[in-house]
């Protein structure tokens, strides 16, 4: 086994998502099989071999440092299932 | 002839003559629509008033000498790229009536050229899945037998272009998401280098590896489109600042000069036969047409999957993050905390598979699997890198089939996600080698679906491709060819 269901459930838990218990199961399985493919790189010498995280050979895009036009605040609200017309309103965080 | 046959160069040729009008091209666009969607179920939005008083405005246009490249030409865009005056939905619940504050760059591309963009097209939730079934609104089939699937994840892309839908439509390709599609659908598709086309506004799903892209009627269409979408972008960080080439200038006749490298690692188990031997033709087509054909070796292609199902799940992850219900999108309004908000916001709002990649994602990340996992994946896609920068030391492109097997019966692989994974074996290894690659009408399967072949070219080298692709599409004598709706 390359994942228990308890691995899965601390996995979910940091992805912030809520399994029910037969989700968990399948998930859990499906996640071994996929895993288990996955480890076919282990058949390969890395050792040395430098991490690929971009294909293009460019650095960091800056810009000159000013001020530019951007969403006005009703803008930026206007798809917020829940906002007060200022900002985006949860439910309470310190109790 | 019906003006929704049309391809796009066509089209605008003619409106450009004032033998037809945008208004007679765009409501003849709309009722082919009105009598195939029923069948072909490519929309999640259509927006059909909008369209007509457009195409009344691109006819006041031409008229007083305003006309963009595209000026009253009917299209549609996959709909992961953001418009403003319509929702943006990713085939996801999570974002059902989320209109976003701004449009992509390459809808404000289209949109200054003078296209009329008249809906959103179906596709795999959050671009995940090589089918389209899992759309939370539409699952299209494929215009060539009812049934079967159009592949993903820009499936409603693909079928709108072969049923005639649209005279061109945008998808965009983190592991084959256009080229698979237009392969199984028998159009023309097109994922540009890395670093081509901006990604400012399309909703991202693996950054180091998405791009937006044409899927046409035919190789000029394909050519018309690079040159309106394609350029450097200061709101996309990853946008390469060279020149944009004029694309239609490269399709010229003949290849004379022109190394073709054949990857014997694309041909091996598990092709299906027909597949095979229409590509094989195809590679005899190129040949005819005054092209070295010459083996090359690819020989880390048998690590593409398992790479890709690592890195493309880690980013999505990450990226997939920002649903957390706060914003934008769909909220469960019963949660009485925050972290209560976030896990029932996200575990209500998003589908299986992408609950399934997100959870290999975080898994592939997380402490004390991120070496075994992620890193090294990392360091394969680099072994992978070099061999097509080894391959194109002695070919200028390679070609191969798209997929597999050409489309299967809706529903006939969706419980098995790693086999569905695999088939995308043929096309991910050119995202994670950030190379332009494209599908292109070959032939025809025995009980009459397309089969596409793929070519693939070194960074920035789309002109080599399309001069390839239009050789190709002027043998292969099929373009005219239509499915039966």
């Amino acid at each position: 086994m390359k994942i228990t269901k308890e691995e899965l459930e601390h996995v979910a838990s940091l992805a912030r998502l809520e399994l029910q218990p037969e989700e968990v199961e399948l998930m859990t399985s499906q996640l071994d099989t996929i895993l288990n493919y996955a480890a076919k790189l282990d058949d390969l010498d890395t050792g040395g071999v430098a991490v690929t995280t971009h294909t293009q050979n460019i650095t960091n895009a800056f810009r000159r440092d000013e001020v530019r036009s951007s969403l006005k605040r009703e803008q930026a609200l206007v798809n917020g299932p829940s906002q007060n017309g200022e900002a985006f309103v949860v439910p309470r965080i310190i109790t | 002839m019906d003006l929704f046959l049309l391809t796009l160069t066509e089209a605008g040729k003619r409106l450009e003559s004032g033998d037809i009008t945008s208004v007679q091209l765009t409501e003849s666009v709309l009722s082919r629509i009105e009598t195939v969607e029923p069948r072909v179920k490519a929309f999640i939005t259509l927006q059909t008033d909008a369209a007509l008083s457009q195409a009344e405005e691109a006819d006041r246009h031409r008229k007083t000498g305003r006309a963009g490249r595209l000026c009253g030409l009917p299209i549609s865009v996959k709909d992961v790229l953001c418009t403003s005056t319509m929702p943006t939905t990713c085939g996801s619940k999570i974002l059902e009536n989320f209109v976003p504050p701004y449009d992509a760059t390459v809808i404000h591309r289209l949109n200054d050229a003078g296209a009329i963009i008249i809906g959103k097209l179906a596709m795999d939730e959050f671009a995940m899945g090589s089918t389209s079934e899992n759309c939370a609104y539409t699952v299209p089939e494929n215009p060539w037998k009812p049934g079967y699937v159009t592949g993903g994840s820009s499936g409603g892309s693909a079928a709108a272009v072969a049923a005639d839908e649209s005279l061109a439509t945008l998808g965009s390709d983190t592991g084959g998401s256009i080229r698979q599609p237009a392969s199984l659908c028998g159009i023309v598709g097109m994922k540009p280098t890395y670093g081509r086309v901006s990604r400012y506004g399309l909703v991202a799903f693996a950054s180091s590896l998405d791009q937006v892209g044409p899927m046409t009627k035919d190789v000029s269409d394909c050519a018309l489109m690079m040159n309106v979408i394609s350029g450097y972008d200061h709101r996309d960080s990853t946008s390469v600042n060279i020149p944009v080439p004029d694309y239609t200038a490269a399709l010229k006749d003949g290849l004379q000069g022109i190394r073709v490298g054949v990857p014997h690692e694309y041909f091996g188990e598990g092709l299906d036969p027909e597949v095979d031997q229409v590509v094989r033709s195809g590679i005899e087509m190129l040949r005819e047409a005054g092209a070295e054909i010459k083996e090359v070796s690819l020989p880390h292609t048998e690590y593409c999957v398992a790479v890709y199902y690592l890195i493309a799940p880690a980013e999505a992850s990450s990226n997939l993050a920002r649903f957390d219900g706060v914003r934008y999108g769909y909220r469960d309004m019963d949660a009485d905390s925050l972290l209560d908000l976030y896990c029932k916001s996200r575990s209500q709002g998003f589908g299986d598979e992408v609950k399934r990649r997100i959870l290999i994602g975080t898994y592939a990340l997380s402490a004390g699997y991120y070496d075994a996992y992620y890193k090294k994946a990392s360091q394969v896609r680099t072994l992978i890198k070099n061999d097509f920068s080894k391959a194109f030391s002695q070919c200028d492109l390679v070609v191969s089939p798209v997929t597999p097997a050409p489309a299967w019966m809706i529903g006939e692989k969706a419980d098995d996600p790693l086999a569905l994974y695999l088939s995308d074996i043929l096309t991910i290894s050119a995202n994670l080698a950030g190379i332009p690659g494209c599908s292109v009408p070959a032939g025809f399967s025995g009980n009459g679906l397309p089969i596409g072949m793929q070519m693939q070219a070194a960074h920035f080298n789309e002109e080599i491709l399309l001069r390839a692709a239009w050789n190709l599409e002027q043998r292969a004598g099929i373009k005219d060819k239509k499915p039966d709706l």
